[in-house]
């Protein structure tokens, strides 16, 4: 069989033995991928494929814009609130609403904490276990792990050779048991683990206290938006009212006590990011520094839309805390600008997503977007429509649409956030950065892999733990000139709105760029659309034959053992797929369903 | 040797004293009398892990994630010590083949001996393919795992009563676990909410384990220890909804005393749910204490009931499903209405008192 050459750069093999994994675990939702190795099982081919869709947009038409941030939070739980934010953003951009200088440092707390929380329980829950082999952690020597947490995150108390054997017998015990729980059927005797027993036994460990320790990290949200998961927020500002110290104010949302609270969390916070995330990369990435596989599209083409207003409802790039901009076939020379609202620039296809357009060869700008279920298998797919032994990638084979920036695929996420950063020699980042490369002893190349992936991570969870100081003091400061205001009502009532707007708002989530455009006709939604991290990284192919950011990471990796997935887990888990973000649908009339067709 | 929780914590360095404090806690928050500390502990100190599938069908995560916040029992000791999480998509280590060979496992380790947990709900339209699990439907593993489960527990609101994807036009069918054609016939405990409170879903596994059988469930099939009273009958700002003292609007200045917040739309007197009780995040707050009102997240169809700004007055019916509780449901409505005039009367009241004041 030829090789096909995809206009991104990649050369395209599907010659050797296919490898499906289904499901793609440690992630949110559900994925697939496909991959061909050939004789050295060196990955020449790539397939992912997003299977779940849900069809909230639909499910959005005609409701009360206010509500929308409600419907859209729901979207995911994990990233749960950053679409809420982004909703708001976009029903006060399209009714033409300033918010409180309170509400934007509290809104921007509340997005921080999620990044850390997010990017944390990431690397520690879903990610590590990719390196980490807990079953090998049994063989440490207390005393030498005590001496490598000493050596490698020696500000963190819970270090002595007692603690990590306690740990180790804990986990022995369970191991012991028969009951594998959440490790069982690992990958265990792969060679691709390569962390010394001592270094499993301190991430194990990690994994634990990590455990314990995010619960903690959102509460902020619990005092300002009432709880955590799914948080409470508001068209106009926030709902938590001030009362430093008025009549009642020990039932007010917002008062001395609640703001302590607040201020200990943030501070715990930044202690556990600073003693034991950032060592734990930089201890777990010392014995993988030589696994540079997994760079696909970040060398290429990234994409930020930035985020975190430093003042209110200004949100252009200067006043915006994260990166903005576009970087293209590699030039890092040359930060583009990025302007939502140009139907040129971001635009979704599908022909090889299950939807139909009534002419696939085009894209689509979201305000214009449709959708229509289009379920059907290609014709050298294997198996049968509800039993898929094979996919057939010439044809439609995911429900995750293709958007495309200006005709290019892109990845975003925090690596792509850090390579605009640096391209713009953003001076908190660029330090960052060169810390960890010189800290690991590696060139600026190794930026660009599934490893820098997960360090980028890292570090921003580090910027964000800070960020969340320098807004909390800012809402204390604002407080104390006098200023208490949290929320703009004058344009709340539906009476009060045009009879056609339309707006669009963003924001960073943890995972990446994420837009929603939303069109209100007399004073319901008429249109709403999210283009969402996961689904520009998530992406299938598209009309000129571009392969997304997930399968361009893929490419050229060499498995230890094809049976044995541990490499494809590794690259996939370093985008941290949300498979319920990515999957949308918006029929522009709001027609009816169409039938499903299957071949 | 299976490791039963008391060694655990035994082994934490946890005294014996702690533990049987731990035990009249976990009574406590069950809301039992202090006569079944005992019990609890006797249950800790001599059980095997129960296995657990985890499943997850068309969802938002936001249960697991609710889950790994609880601050009493820590999830990870949940985890650890008293079940086997043997399946769970989003933590397990295994992918692909190697994680779905553990269902098949499990089935034939303990046959009718595990409990599936769901997250989510499965498709029925799009021949299920909106929800592919192993290039199958979702449906198909769902029904698998639950011929041969002991008892299920619907977690939160999609799996309870369908939540944001079975909103309306509900594009993909998403349906309720309890609703699933050809499901086998178990017992299934409903744990609402969007997402269950973490304590909540915690105290329900714990309950299970400790007296090794389901808690006593409403007629819908929610527990009725945390389900049987309205946010609204417990809330800390129900003296101001009796005095007739409302929030107007957000951040007025009744916002700023935390007043009622019936009239911006708080949906409390018609929501079945302990956010006023247990509150959240091992008992910090609710969305009522933020300033937000309750959209009523663990209430079946809460999505389609009218925006959740509008006051409870102007919601038509409640949309009750014709096997759920039909004299809970009419109270709802009675309730709403009798608030409405409660506080219309509140208010006349407090306006009369205004005038005699003058």
């Amino acid at each position: 069989m030829a090789t096909i050459q995809t206009p991104n750069g990649f050369e395209l093999d599907k010659s050797g033995r296919r490898v499906v994994v289904d499901p793609v675990t440690r992630i949110e939702g559900h994925m697939r991928c496909e991959v061909n190795v050939d004789e050295n099982n060196m990955i020449r081919n790539a397939v992912s494929t997003g299977t779940m869709w849900r069809g909230l947009e639909v499910i959005l038409k005609g409701r009360d814009p206010r509500d929308a941030w409600a419907f859209t939070q729901r979207i995911c739980g994990v990233c749960t609130g950053t679409h809420a934010l982004t909703s708001v953003r976009a029903v006060e951009d399209a009714l033409g609403i300033d918010i409180p200088e309170n509400a934007n440092s509290i809104r921007n707390i509340m997005q921080l904490s999620l990044q850390i929380h997010d990017h944390l329980v990431h690397f520690y829950h879903l990610h590590a276990l990719d390196w980490v082999n807990p079953v090998n952690a049994l063989k440490a020597d207390p005393k030498a792990t005590s001496e490598l947490q000493m050596a490698t995150g020696p500000n963190h108390p819970k270090s002595s050779p007692g603690y990590f054997r306690d740990v180790q017998n804990r986990l022995r015990k369970f191991v012991e048991s028969g009951q594998l729980g959440p490790f069982k059927n690992g990958y265990w005797t792969n060679p691709a683990y390569l962390l010394p027993p001592e270094a499993d036994l301190m991430a194990v460990t990690h994994y634990l206290e990590a455990l314990d320790f995010q619960k903690e990290i959102m509460t902020t949200r619990t005092i300002f938006g009432g709880k955590d998961i799914h948080p409470n927020w508001l068209v106009g500002g926030v709902p938590c009212a001030i009362n430093m110290d008025g009549e009642l104010a020990a039932g007010a949302p917002l008062n001395m006590e609640r703001l302590n609270y607040v201020k200990g969390v943030i501070d715990r916070t930044l202690e556990f990011v600073k003693n034991v995330y950032i060592p734990d990369i930089l201890a777990i990435g010392g014995f993988y520094k030589g696994w540079l596989y997994g760079g696909g599209l970040s060398s290429k083409s990234v994409l930020a839309y930035g985020d975190i207003p430093d003042r209110a409802n200004d949100y252009s790039p200067e006043n915006l805390m994260m990166p903005v901009g576009a970087i293209i076939n590699g030039k890092l020379s040359e930060v583009h600008p990025v302007d939502l609202r140009d139907p040129e620039q971001v635009q979704e296809f599908v022909p090889h997503s299950w939807y139909s357009y009534p002419d696939e060869a085009k894209g689509l700008h979201p305000w214009d977007g449709i959708t229509e279920p289009n379920y059907v298998l290609g014709a050298n797919a294997k198996g049968t429509s509800t039993n898929i032994i094979e996919l057939d990638e010439a044809a439609k084979y995911s429900w995750i649409k293709a958007p495309r920036w200006r005709g290019h695929a892109m990845e975003v996420g925090p690596l792509a956030r850090y390579i605009v950063g640096y391209a713009q020699g953003h001076e908190y980042f660029t330090d960052q950065i060169n810390r960890t490369l010189r800290a690991l002893d590696v060139p600026v190349d190794a930026l660009f892999s599934t490893l820098g992936r997960t360090a980028a991570r890292a570090l921003e969870a580090e910027w964000a733990a800070e960020m969340q100081v320098y807004f909390f003091d800012k809402l204390i400061a604002n407080i104390k000139a006098g200023d208490t205001a949290t929320a703009n009502v004058e344009k709340f009532d539906p009476k009060t709105w045009p009879s056609e707007v339309k707006g669009v708002g963003f924001t960073e989530a943890p995972r990446g760029a994420l837009a929603h455009w939303i069109k209100i006709k007399d004073t319901k939604i008429d249109n709403y659309q999210c283009v969402v991290p996961t689904t520009w990284n998530g992406s299938p192919r598209d009309n000129e034959g571009n392969i997304g950011a997930f399968e361009a990471s893929l490419m050229n990796t060499k498995m230890e053992r094809p049976d044995e997935p541990v490499e494809i887990l590794r690259t996939l888990h370093s985008f941290d797929p949300c498979l319920a973000c990515s999957t949308h649908v918006m029929g522009p009339d709001g027609e009816e369903m169409a039938e499903i067709k299957v071949r | 040797m299976t490791e039963t929780f008391y060694e655990v914590m035994r082994r934490q360095g946890i005294t014996r004293r702690s533990f049987l404090k731990f035990c009249s806690l976990t009574a406590a928050s069950l809301g039992l009398g202090p006569t079944f500390a005992p019990q609890i502990a006797h249950a800790m100190e001599t059980k095997p892990r129960i296995p657990v599938l985890w499943l997850h069908g068309l969802e938002c995560t936001c249960c697991s994630e609710s889950f790994i916040r609880s601050a009493h029992p820590l999830a990870k000791d949940v985890i650890l010590s008293m079940i086997s999480l043997d399946y769970d998509d989003t933590i397990m280590a295994a992918a692909g083949h190697e994680a779905e060979a553990i269902i098949d496992e499990t089935i034939q380790k303990y046959d009718g001996n595990y409990i599936l947990a769901c997250e989510g709900n499965p498709p029925l339209n799009q021949e299920g393919m909106s929800c592919i699990i192993g290039g199958r439907p979702y449906l198909e593993q769902l029904k698998h795992a639950a011929d041969h489960c002991k008892a299920i527990i619907s977690w939160g609101s999609c799996a309870s009563w369908g939540c944001v994807q079975a909103a309306r036009p509900n594009p993909t069918q998403a349906t309720p676990i309890h609703k699933v054609p050809g499901l086998a016939p178990k017992p299934i405990i409903k744990v609402p909410g969007c997402p269950p409170i973490a304590e909540v879903m915690t105290a329900v596994i714990t309950y299970i384990l400790t007296f090794e059988r389901f808690p006593e469930l409403d007629r819908q099939g929610r527990p009725k220890m945390f389900y049987s009273q309205r946010i609204h009958d417990k809330c800390y700002r129900r003296p101001h909804f009796d005095a007739g003292q409302f929030v107007e609007h957000f951040d007025d200045e009744g916002a700023r005393k935390g007043y009622c917040l019936y009239k911006v739309g708080c949906k409390g007197p018609t929501t079945y749910n302990a956010c006023s009780t247990v509150r959240w995040n091992g008992g910090l707050s609710f969305p009522i204490q933020s300033g937000h009102p309750c959209f009523g997240c663990s209430e079946d169809g809460f999505w389609d009931k009218g925006s959740f700004y509008d006051r409870l007055t102007d919601v038509h019916g409640f949309g009750i499903e014709a096997n759920a509780d039909e004299i809970g449901g009419t109270a709802a409505t009675v309730v709403g209405a009798a608030a409405a005039a409660h506080a219309a009367l509140s208010a006349v009241k407090r306006a009369r008192q205004k005038g005699d004041e003058k």
